[in-house]
């Protein structure tokens, strides 16, 4: 066992794929220069050391690497393919939409993706062209796997699952949660280290997580929301109020098993997203909790999320953007009213 | 940097370049050390050692003429006048900044003067500039834009796509290409098999040409030209500055992925510097004149700051406005 980053799980994880699977390779901008950062949040810091051949910086061009990706992958490669930001996936949105995800079906069948994608998300202090939750693009496109994960546990093991699947796996990660370290360092940063166990283990992309247990209600987050679902989660806990916590952690599919389980238990739900509320991950999420667990809900869904703006720079205005614990708090008190 | 050339132009005009070249500097540096505090929110990308390509290429334009920018904007934002105090509150994120503190600095700009909010993701303004460039042309106005973009912009679809449009459409648009060499980290040697970026003007049909682009004069009068055949409807024209940024990518970079002995080449090849040499050769300009100009802009920027740091912030009902017109 020993303790890690995000940032440190995924940089094992991503080495152990490629020393297992000679067809895994990375593939991204300024992921492997020597003197460089590692990517931009250090992920694959000094990967290029182990494997010189299979680190392969690109050009400033995501359309181009997202599709040469898809390529090498349908030629029996394994591509991780890196955005600096997951803002940068819009770019190479076509080549993903109209390809990486489609090919398999439109080949009917004949054709396997299977290629993992990395983009960090979430505001931080850059501006509205750096700070998108892109999630909310990828979670409705067919023939693409979404996870988010918020823990380096998870991070290490979804992203071998990832590696491993046959098909497009998207992971989203956010920027305050890696524990970038040095000039690479975020303000603002919340602790998302675990505890890696020696050895190989991969985590299910297909399964939500309990992270606390309680029976008034219940609070669904994801990255950094899972992280204020359950600072908030303790808050409740000391006016009497026990919520059970989840991180959806896999977008697309949703696990509406645990999620499931979690609404029969406590008929009261409240969804937490980082992003704008309209046509966000949580109107789905929401409906889909609608449509399966009416009988068991005792008041509509509620959802936290940003207002319908892009995301602002100010300190001010983008701590107002961003959903938090007093807000989750606010919501479940209208619940439980 | 001639001192023949230096002697075509007056006085006045040359000392306002080198005023305008030590602003940024100045804005830079200060900048810098605000954020190393930890005083100013954000993160930044500077452009120490460019600051010849933006005086150089703004100087040659109009006050309406417009210009695209990217996430190193601000020396380009300076040299098309907008003003240091509006920049500074943006960059503390007070509402009274040049963008109300919602763009930030990443997205500095005023079209007051000439300057579209600067586009952070690489390329993505080098296409609105041939929209833009575009618009001059079916609006039959005299306008012309310069879209600044790196050396890593250049791999970019909508470079392609942005200026094979400006060139079948001979639209007024001026490429400026700043070439500091390196696209983050990655060296522009790594990203292109050509010798130079100027000679992907060929691929399009239209004129490239590569500048020593720490030689502010140099760049002025590449600009110059390439604006003049704008304006005669023979645009467009893509300008290579050749130049390098003598500070770290973003925020706390230690340049490691740069050889040592090519940094300090580049830092004794600075332009401020250069151009201050070469201007004193001048008879009518001393060290005193020099000095003089760079005390009265470090005034200019202490008391930019100073209302920078106590400009008011926004309130949280400013998050829900300007989002539709
Ligand atoms: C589409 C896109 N991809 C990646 C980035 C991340 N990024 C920001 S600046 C930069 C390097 C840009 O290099 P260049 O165009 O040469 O400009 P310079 O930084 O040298 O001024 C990169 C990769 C981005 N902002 N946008
Ligand atoms: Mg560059």
């Amino acid at each position: 066992m020993k303790r890690m980053s995000i940032a440190e799980a995924l940089r094992e994880g991503i080495a152990e794929e490629m020393a297992r699977d000679e067809a895994v390779f990375c593939i991204g901008e300024d992921i492997s220069v020597p003197g460089g950062w590692g990517g931009a949040f250090t992920v694959t810091l000094g990967l290029e050391k182990l494997f010189p051949d299979r680190m392969i910086d690109t050009p400033i061009a995501e359309a181009g690497f997202f599709g040469v990706s898809v390529g090498a992958a349908v030629m029996g490669m394994r591509p991780i393919a890196d955005v600096q930001y997951g803002d940068f996936l819009l770019c190479a949105m076509d080549q993903i939409h109209s390809n990486a995800s489609m090919l398999r079906y439109m080949s009917g069948g004949t054709v396997k993706v299977p290629m993992v994608m990395r983009a960090p998300v979430g505001a931080t202090g850059r501006g509205a062209q750096h700070a998108r939750s892109t999630e909310r693009f990828f979670v409705g496109t067919p023939g693409i796997k979404v996870v988010a994960v918020s823990t380096a546990y998870d991070a290490k093991g979804m992203l071998k699952a990832a590696v491993r699947d046959d098909n497009p796996v998207m992971i989203f990660e956010h920027k305050l949660l890696y524990g970038s370290k040095g000039a690479r360092a975020e303000s603002g940063a919340v602790d998302a280290t675990s505890e890696i166990p020696e050895g190989d283990y991969t985590v299910p992309l297909d399964k939500a997580a309990v992270r606390r247990e309680g029976s008034d209600v219940t609070i669904i987050g994801w990255l950094l929301m899972a992280h204020l679902a359950a600072s908030a989660a303790e808050s409740l806990a000391a006016e009497g109020v026990e919520a059970d916590v989840i991180d959806a952690r896999s977008l697309s599919p949703f696990d509406y098993d645990t999620i499931g389980a979690s609404v029969r238990k406590t008929g009261r739900v409240v969804i937490v997203e980082e992003g704008p509320k309209t046509g966000g991950v949580s109107a789905e999420l929401a409906a889909g909790i609608a449509e399966r667990f009416s009988d068991s809900l005792k008041a509509p869904v509620v959802r936290v999320a940003s207002p319908d703006v892009p995301v602002p720079f100010a300190p001010v205005l983008e701590n107002a953007y961003r959903p938090d614990p007093p807000r989750i708090i606010a919501a479940v008190h209208g619940l439980m009213r | 940097m001639g001192t023949d050339t230096i002697k075509k132009y007056e006085k006045e005009f040359l000392l306002g370049l080198y005023e305008r070249m030590f602003l940024i500097r100045e804005f830079e540096e200060q900048v810098k050390f605000l954020f190393l505090e930890g005083v100013m929110p954000g993160t930044i990308h500077q452009c120490q050692g460019q600051e010849a390509t933006a005086v150089g290429v703004c100087t040659a334009l109009n006050n309406d003429d417009f210009i695209t920018s990217t996430h190193r904007p601000h020396g380009h934002a300076l040299a098309k006048g907008v003003s240091p105090e509006s920049m500074l509150i943006e960059l503390f994120g007070g509402v009274t900044g040049c963008c109300k503190g919602k763009g930030g600095s990443m997205h500095i700009g005023d079209v007051d003067k000439g300057m579209l909010p600067a586009i952070a993701i690489v390329g993505g303004g080098i296409p609105l500039a041939t929209g833009m460039g575009l618009a001059f042309k079916m609006k039959k106005t005299p306008q012309v834009v310069a879209t600044f973009f790196g050396d890593g912009a250049t791999s970019e679809g909508a470079f392609h796509e942005g200026i094979n449009m400006a060139a079948i459409w001979d639209l007024p648009v001026v490429f400026v290409c700043e070439n500091n060499f390196y696209g983050a980290s990655t060296h522009v040697n790594k990203v292109t098999r050509l010798k130079c970026i100027a000679d992907r003007a060929a691929g399009y049909g239209i004129r490239g040409e590569t500048v020593d682009g720490n030689d502010v004069l140099a760049v002025y009068e590449a600009a110059q030209t390439a604006v003049q055949e704008c304006r005669d409807g023979k645009g467009p024209v893509l300008l290579e500055l050749e130049t390098y940024r003598i500070t770290g990518h973003s925020r706390r970079d230690a340049c490691q992925y740069q050889p040592k002995e090519e940094r300090e080449r580049w830092k004794n090849n600075e332009p401020i510097g250069a151009f201050g040499r070469v201007l004193v050769t001048r008879d009518d300009v001393d060290e005193g004149d020099l000095e003089a100009i760079r005390s009265q802009v470090e005034q200019t920027v202490v008391s930019a700051i100073k209302v920078g740091r106590s400009a008011p912030e926004p309130t949280v009902a400013d998050l829900l406005t300007d989002v539709y017109a």
